[in-house]
């Protein structure tokens, strides 16, 4: 099967800086990828090169195999969806949604209908004749939406098209988007800097941090077995914890926690040594089986979720979350507790 | 209606009495500086004319009848269509649509050149766009025309590099007019086509790009309409200038160049004056422009915000 983009140590550079290190990615046909990490990392800079607004200094890029390495953006089948949405001002709605069509040169007839079509896709016909400074921030992004994806494009390219919106609006607008994808079929190529957004739409996620992809995968793989400390303390909270390591064997080590208690836990290509232990909050219980041993130093309520601030014998800080159920009583500050670890909730990390 | 007058209706006699005295030097500078020249040049175009310049108090529509009617040599004839002052306006006219013309053919990519670069040195070029116009405009028209005369600069240069053979005569014609009103007026075109440049926003290339626009697609559905009332704005403070210059006309061109500005300028000249006529002839310009500036204020009322 051909990737609908495949880039191949692909370089980017601004006269001294280097913006991207050597990225390879393959993205399926019809997959929803995220571009994820914070704002500097070179996801919108590699965004920018397959929409072809900028060009790669070294490597390859693909189109369902065809180079397009040096081709115009207005002769790519790729559309973008822009962080600022970047309607046209003097267009009504529908021009703004027909214009790619037009350009196309399709007839003023079929055009008008197929954006038609779009707005009331995106629930907004009764806007068609108002200009885009008329509509609300929600409404705009819908248009860049419906814009975009009037001319079918092969593959759609989103940067970051939720963040200018309210909480409640981006949290409907991700369900939304994620039933477009797989109504139209279209790959979605999605940047974000917002863990949430890409944990909940992606098929597949790539983590990017430095203008390295440090990641990838479905947001299972990343968030459960995260591949190093980036990663693992990007996406989510973690407790890192250094240890040492007793004994790496096929993907599993053997370490040694602070209070010297022995565990076996998967391990992402390690040697032995001292490294981080990645350990999720969630993954912790209070238990007289303990694997750990720490004094409580605050409890904070989250509403669904406890969480408790604590630190080790060995004087390093530990977080733990507790569902808010009925039967939970609530640690005290200053009482010592046994902690113990789940089956899987450790992961020892390359670096 | 925001601001200290809001309020009870106490409030808003306070604020009232406080603020009329304010406005006072606004309304001293509006009715002395603008609507009493004005109110006076509108009077004096139906008065009568005094030999010697000047004028005597009878009110009579002559400047008017003179301006639009021939009567012939004695007045006695029946009137028949005076084109002497129409062609000459006519002339203005199509001078000043060419020079803003020319105007906006250099100004915009100027502009564009400008706007787009690096903030930090877009205040040196706007700073070398405006600097001859720290010299006097009379003194730059008499250079140009040093510079353009058949013995000057230019045509000895074109000569001793062998491109021409004889002088090219530009001094005296339609396009040295048309070259001292360009170089007059450039600034104009200039500025509020970077004003309005500086502002876009180049995001909305990239999306016309990303469309499936070319580079003329984008610059012609796009960049133009979105930078149109900066164009518009450059247009008018272009137009409106030449049309009623009369500096470059005078200098540059012969009598066949003749410009309404030269001839409101003679009317109002030592003996031979006719100040009525002259009045006149302005308060007619005066209409002209304010049409089109209702056009385009129309035009811009339509116009999407």
């Amino acid at each position: 099967m051909t990737a609908a983009v495949d880039l191949k140590n692909v370089v980017k550079r601004y006269g001294p800086v280097t913006a991207l290190h050597g990225v390879s990615l393959a993205i399926a046909d019809n997959e929803f990828f995220t571009l994820l990490g914070p704002s500097g990392c070179g996801k919108t800079t590699l965004l920018r090169l397959i929409a072809g607004f900028e060009d790669i200094s070294e490597g390859e890029i693909r189109l369902f195999d065809k180079d397009i390495a040096g081709l115009e953006p207005n002769l790519r089948p790729v559309n973008t969806v822009f962080q600022h949405y970047a309607l046209f001002p003097h267009m009504t709605v529908l021009d703004n949604v027909a214009f790619g069509l037009k350009m196309k040169g399709v007839d003023p007839v079929a055009r008008r209908a197929r954006a038609g079509q779009m707005l009331e896709m995106v629930h907004l016909s009764a806007f068609a004749d108002r200009f885009p400074s008329q509509l609300s921030g929600g409404q705009q992004q819908r248009v860049a939406l419906a814009r975009a994806l009037a001319p079918e494009p092969k593959v759609l390219l989103l940067d970051e098209p939720l963040s200018a919106l309210d909480l409640k609006l981006r949290q409907a607008m991700r369900v939304e988007l994620k039933q477009l994808q797989e109504q139209t079929g279209i790959t979605f190529i999605f940047v974000t800097h917002d863990q949430e957004e890409a944990l909940t739409m992606s098929d597949r996620i790539a983590v990017m941090s430095a203008g390295r992809v440090q990641q990838i995968g479905t947001a299972r793989d990343i968030y459960e077995a995260p591949e190093n400390r980036f990663v693992a303390d990007f996406i989510g909270e973690t407790n890192l914890l250094q240890v040492d390591v007793a004994a790496v064997r096929e993907g599993r080590a053997t370490v040694v926690l602070p209070g010297g208690k022995q565990i076996v836990c998967p391990a992402s290509g390690t040697s032995s040594g001292r490294h981080n232990l990645s350990i999720r909050p969630e993954r912790l219980t209070i238990s007289d089986n303990a694997d750990l041993m720490a004094t409580v130093e605050r409890v904070v309520y989250l509403g669904t979720d406890l969480q408790v601030i604590a630190h080790l014998d060995s004087g390093e800080p530990i977080s733990l979350r507790l569902q808010n159920a009925a039967r939970v009583s609530l640690p005290e500050p200053g009482q010592r507790i046994g902690l113990h670890l789940e089956e899987g909730g450790a992961r020892l990390l390359a670096d | 209606m925001a601001g200290p007058g809001r309020g009870t209706g106490s409030g808003d006699a306070t604020y009232r009495a406080l603020v009329r005295p304010l406005l006072i030097p606004s309304w001293l500078v509006i009715g002395i500086l603008m609507v009493l020249p004005v109110a006076l040049m509108a009077v004096y175009s139906f008065l009568t004319k005094e030999f010697r310049g000047g004028v005597i108090w009878d009110f009579t529509l002559a400047a008017y009848d003179q301006f639009f009617l021939d009567r012939g040599l004695f007045g006695d004839e029946p009137p028949r269509i005076e084109w002497t002052y129409i062609t000459i306006f006519w002339r203005s006219i199509w001078q000043a649509v060419l020079a803003t013309l020319l105007c906006l053919l250099i100004g915009f990519p100027t502009a564009w050149f400008i706007a787009t670069r690096p903030a930090r040195t877009r205040g040196i070029w706007l700073f070398l766009v405006t600097i001859p116009y720290w010299v006097n405009l009379l003194i730059r028209t008499v250079s140009l025309r040093f510079l353009l005369r058949d013995q000057g600069p230019m045509n000895e240069a074109l000569m001793s590099l062998g491109l021409i053979s004889s002088p090219i005569s530009i001094i005296n014609t339609n396009l040295a007019v048309q070259i001292g009103l360009f170089y007059s007026y450039l600034p104009f075109m200039v500025l509020p086509i970077y004003a309005a440049v500086e502002r876009y926003n180049f995001a909305l290339s990239e999306a016309a790009a990303d469309l499936y626009a070319s580079r003329w697609a984008t610059l012609r559905e796009i960049v133009l309409p979105v930078v149109k009332p900066g164009i518009i704005a450059g247009c008018i403070l272009v137009f409106i200038p030449s049309l009623g210059a009369f500096l470059a006309p005078d200098l540059l061109g012969g009598a066949k160049t003749f410009m309404i500005g030269s001839l409101i300028d003679e009317q109002f000249r030592g003996s031979q004056g006719n100040w009525p006529f002259g009045a006149a002839v302005a308060m007619i310009l005066m209409t002209l422009v304010l049409i089109v500036l209702l056009v385009y204020a129309r035009a811009q009322g339509r116009a999407p915000r």
